[in-house]
Formats: structure tokens, sequence, C-alpha cells
């Protein structure tokens, strides 16, 4: 029986990288944050990150999205150097991600932040939007559109009028989630998405998770939580003190010794026990 | 507190904290009730609005009129005053910039009519209105590309040199009239139509005064409800186009920057662009205020841009609620008219100010029309503060 859902969901369209973490290393002063490190994600699949506190796996986000430049190496997407592109222009390429703290625009409400996220793609200058030109009338009901169905996706739609920063706890977690995929991205990358999440949300968010990717989006997944990590990702990849130490399916990474060292093992028995629970 | 007097007491906390926020704070009860009204009685009630507002200096209502002054400068004065507001209030309500030199932008603007227009060269007063804005807008542009890199703190200085280093330039270079300022500054021109009377009140009566009455339209020195109007209409205008860019993707980019820079950028917001065009459009309706008032003054010199000025303008802004376009024209209002109504005080009529702008500080330390966002978070905040009230008692 088990054989026939492994079967039905192909795991990924094997082969193209989407993006390719090149041989990088990013230093702070004397501290050696990402130390050559290299993998790719390929398009369709969930890829999980995990590793120690202080691990670099933030920073690895930062250096894909533009915040941080590489000391050295280069991260491509779809084939292109990212170079020194800005941040801005980096999202509109196709990577949007999710913040480890919750970074939404509190004081605006949960669409007016979708909204934002979808007019990452929109050109409605200043003329535009005093004489409200097509233009402007094309983009804000395309963008409206996409808003209402991302946030329907993420069963937001009832939320829609709240200010951000009254949501519930969960509910902010989904909104940053909905504005960066509002962005249109190819690569969704998620920050820790289950932090402060009781078991419950932990299995509605690694549903959602691969509800993500079968909307055609390929997932990089930061999380601490291992059955979160294990259960959801089509391959992770571990990273500790800079360094990525192992790369594989979950089941090579669990056995993987320098990983188990990582971890001084504890967390790796944890998850059997976690995973024997759901 | 005892067990006894606890359930009596849980009663009325829990009504306040159903009712609280509906009375006082849910949004603006009186606009949701003209927003309810039928299209046709929704429009007449504006239209008379407006014409009251362009009544105004004819009415000479006794308890606004000011006795000490002529009330049509003083509306004027306050006029711009609120266009000033609403300029600044895109840069810091929408975009979150402190501009603590926005006085910098009304001289320019002031200065460009009076240089071109009289010192310098005689140009039309029509080519002398674009040209102001023009060059307001190039000096947003030119102050905002360097330090609009910068944040918080360390904008408000660099603007707030800026404002000084307008003055003291002006006040410093012969060619743009130095200390002694610019006369003769062209007014706008005049076109001689029809006669206004004035009301006249005796107690509750009016009566129209057929012997004071005001040209239509004349801009001259003893008669200012003209330079009112032409403000007015102004505001209007501004109002508008705020509207148009509020409710769009640059609004939403500027309150996206001003929440949290980093994340809207990372949303694919070019904040730096967005922070640019913030200033710029700021800069434009604060040189248009400025060219007005110097058309209206007819002379200019550089006291008349005191860095006083620029902390009066964020004054009203703060005062009136930044962020929301109807409270900075309150704060405005308060900020202009007040000084003006109270001028019979003499030497007290600071002091009297003062002590206003601390009584709103205390009492609305949100604005007086604050920000739907502002008012909705704290009608949040009061029913958890009720409810926490509530939990402690058990």
């Amino acid at each position: 029986m088990s054989e026939i859902p492994v079967a039905e969901q192909p795991r990924a369209r094997e082969g193209a990288a989407l993006l390719s973490v090149d041989d990088v290393s990013i230093q702070f002063g004397g501290l050696k944050a990402l130390d050559r490190v290299s993998f790719d994600v390929r398009e369709g699949e969930i890829l999980g990150l995990i590793g120690p506190n202080g691990a670099g796996k933030t920073t690895c986000f930062n250096v894909m999205t533009g915040v941080y430049q590489p000391t050295s190496g280069e991260v491509r997407f779809a084939g292109q150097p990212l170079g020194r592109r800005k941040r801005f222009a980096i999202t509109r390429l196709g990577i949007a991600r999710t913040f480890q703290n919750i970074r939404l625009f509190g004081n605006m409400t949960a669409l007016e932040n979708v909204l934002v996220g979808a007019d990452a793609h929109h050109r409605t200058n200043v003329v535009d939007a005093l004489f409200r030109s097509p233009r402007h009338r094309r983009e804000e009901r395309e963008g409206e559109q996409t808003a209402r169905d991302v946030m329907r996706f993420l069963g937001l739609e009832r939320k829609a009028d709240e200010l951000a920063r009254n949501l519930s706890y969960g509910d902010q977690r989904r909104l940053e989630i909905a504005r960066a995929m509002a962005t249109k991205p190819k690569l969704l990358c998620l920050d820790e998405p289950a932090a402060g999440f009781n078991p419950a949300e932990k299995a509605q968010l690694m549903d959602l998770i691969r509800r993500i990717r079968d909307r055609g989006l390929t997932v990089l997944l930061i999380e601490h939580d291992m059955s979160l990590v294990m259960g959801v990702s089509d391959r992770v990849a571990v990273l500790e003190f800079g360094r990525k130490i192992a790369e594989g399916s979950p089941a090579e990474v669990r056995n993987d010794p320098a990983v188990i060292a990582a971890y001084l093992g504890t967390e790796v028995d944890d998850l059997d026990d976690e995973e024997a629970n759901l | 507190m005892t067990q006894g007097k606890a359930s009596p007491d849980t009663e009325p906390s829990a009504a306040r904290s159903a009712w609280g926020p509906r009375l006082g704070w849910d949004r603006g009860a009186l606009a949701r009730r003209i927003t309810a009204l039928p299209v046709p009685a929704k429009w007449t009630l504006i239209g008379a609005f407006v014409v009251f507002l362009y009544a105004l200096p004819l009415l000479e209502i006794p308890i606004l009129s000011t006795p000490d002054t002529d009330f049509g400068a003083v509306l004027f004065t306050v006029a711009s005053y609120v266009l000033v507001a609403l300029g600044l209030n895109v840069v810091l309500g929408y975009a979150g910039l402190l501009d603590l030199g926005y006085v910098g932008f009304y001289a320019i603007g002031a200065y460009t009519v009076a240089v071109f227009g009289s010192l310098q060269a005689q140009l039309s007063w029509w080519l002398l209105i674009p040209m102001a804005v023009v060059f307001t807008t190039i000096s947003g542009v030119l102050l905002g590309a360097p330090t609009l890199r910068v944040r918080g703190d360390y904008l408000a200085i660099v603007t707030l040199g800026f404002g000084e280093i307008i003055r003291l330039t002006a006040l410093n270079t012969d060619w743009l009239g130095a200390a002694k300022g610019i006369t003769g500054v062209p007014r706008p021109p005049s076109v001689e139509l029809f006669e206004i009377p004035h009301l006249q009140w005796e107690g509750a009566t009016a009566v129209i005064d057929l012997d004071d009455t005001t040209t239509f339209l004349v801009f001259g020195v003893a008669d200012q409800a003209p330079y009112y109007w032409l403000a007015l209409t102004v505001i209007f205008i501004v109002l508008g186009a705020d509207r148009m860019l509020r409710l769009s993707r640059v609004g939403r980019a500027w309150e996206a920057t001003r929440e949290d820079e980093d994340a809207a950028e990372l949303m694919g917001v070019p904040t730096f662009r967005f922070k640019l065009l913030a200033f710029a459009s700021g800069a434009f309706i604060g040189g248009l205020s400025g060219a007005l008032f110097a058309s209206r003054q007819g002379f200019i010199n550089p006291e008349s841009f005191q860095l006083l000025l620029s902390i009066l303008f964020v004054a009203a802004v703060v005062v009136g609620g930044a962020g929301n376009r109807w409270g900075v024209i309150m704060g405005a209002i308060v900020v202009a008219y007040l000084p003006e109504r109270f001028r019979g005080f003499e030497e007290w009529r600071l002091l009297v100010f003062g002590m206003a702008l601390l009584i709103l500080a205390n009492f609305r330390p949100q604005g007086l029309i604050p920000p739907r966002r502002t008012r909705r978070a704290q009608a949040v905040d009061e029913q958890l503060e009720a409810l926490e009230e509530g939990t402690d008692r058990v």
C-alpha cells in the first residue's frame, strides 16, 4: 500500500538546479559564517536546510536574497549569477522569503501586506496613480486577485481587513508566507516557519508546505524541528559551523555519522520518538 | 479587593470593553454616517461644506473671526500651513521620514518667485509658480539622493542642517537679496469681475453689509480673501492627488517602507526610490506653499524662514495625527489659527499656544484625528487591557 503514494508523488523533476549555491564563503571580521558551502536546490523539490544554532542557515538565506554579498563564490538562480543585484531585484527574479522573527508591516491590514508582495512586479508610477491610468487599474485588479487568491490558499481570507499586528501568532506566520507567495516566486524560502507552533499546527504546516510545492513552487526550508524537516523534505542539507557536513535524502542524512555527531546524537534519537508519536 | 466586591465590579468593566471602542475609537462615527447617506445627499452636504469654506472670509462669524487681525489674512496663513502639513504628511506620515528642515523647501519656493519675479528678472506669475515647484522638487531630489541612505536620527539631523543652510545662504548672498530681503514680489494676476458683500453681525442676526465688499478676483494688499480662495483651491487639488497616491502601489510602498524598510525591500519594493519620491512630492507641495506665501506677502527676507517654522510644521503634523490627511489639516489649523486668534493676549499668546499644545499632547498623544491604523490598534489594546483587568480580578 505504501508504495502507491510514493509512486504518485514523483520526488522532484530531478535534475535542473533552480538555485545553485556555489562554493560560497562569507566572513564577518574574523568569523567565517559560511565556509565554501555548495548545494543545489532542484526545481520542484522541498530542500530542508538544518544545523545547530549558529551554523549559518540564516546567513545562507541572507546571501541568497541579496542581504549579504558573499566574500567568495557565487549564487546562481535559474542559471544567472545573482551578482550585485539589489534585494528587490532578486525578489523580482523569483526568490521570496519569510523571516525567522516575524517582520510584517504591522500597521497595515493583512490584505495590504499581501498587496505589497503582489506589487513586486507592478510598474505603476506616480503619474499612473494620479490619473488612474489603465496600467494602474489593471495592476490594482490583478494585484487584488493575486492577493485574495493567495490568502484563500492559506486560509486567511476572513482576516483580510485585520491589521497585521492584531492577528494571532499562527496567522501572522501564515500571512508572511502569503506575502512572500504574492511576489510569485519560483523559489520560496521559509526561515523557521514552525517556530512556536504546537504539534497540531506543525502537522498543518507540513501539509501546507507540500501543497505549496504542488502549486509548482520550489521550497527551501530552514527549520529546527527535526520531525518536520525529515517528514516534509525531499532532500536535506546539513550545516555546522558554516560548513556543509552532509546532504541527501532524509534517511541518508539521519544515519550520517557526522550529522549524529553534530547533534550529539540526542536530537536524532528524539526524532525517532517524535516520529513514533505522529 | 475582597471577593464580594469583585463580582459587581466586573460587570461595568465588561460593558466598557464592549462599548469603549465603539464610542471612542471606532472609525469616525460621523464619517461613517456621511458615507451611509444616499449619494445625492452626500454630495449636497459636501458641496455645502465646500461653499462654506470658500465663503468663510465673507461670513465674519463672530467667534471664529480674529478681532485683532484681518480674518482673510489669517485664513490664508492657515491655508498655507494646511498645504505645508499635507506635504510634510507625505514625508513624515506616509513614508516615516523625519524631516526637520521642511522650511527649506518652503523657502526655495518663496525665493524662486521673489528672485525671478522681482530681483533678477520680471517673469510672469504664471511662469513663476511652475518654476518654483520644479526648483523645489529638484532640490528635494538633490537633498534626498545622498541623505536618504541614512536612517532615523541621522536623517533628522541632516535635514535640520539643510533648512538652516538654505536660510543662511539667502542671508549671505547679495544675489538673493541678503538680509534686507526682496520687495515687489509679483502678485497673482487680477481680473476684476464683480463685488461680493460681507456679512455684518449684530448679536445673533446677520446683515449684508454693502459697504464692506470683496472684489472678485483682485489680489491686492488690503483684502486678503482672494489669496485664501487661491490657496484653498490648491489644497483641494493637493488633497485629490494625495488620495490618488495613497490608494495605489505608491502609497502602499511608502507605508511598507515606514513599517519595516528591510522587509519591504525584500518583498520587491525599491525602497530608496520610493523614499526619494516621497521627499520630492513633499518638496513639491512645500515649494508650492512657499511660492503662494511669497506672492501674497509681496516681500520676503530670510527672517521669514526660521527653524521655528520647521518645528511648527512638524508639530502640525504630529498634533493632528501623522498619516491621516484630515488629521494633519486639523493640526495645521490648530498651529496656525490659535496664535492668531489669541493675538489679543499680547505676550501671553505664545504661552497660551504652548499650553494648548501641551494639553493636546497629554490627552490626544496619537493626534487629533489619528490614522485608521492607530485607532484600530488602540481599540485592540483597550480590549486587551479590559481582558487583563478582568483576569486579574478573578
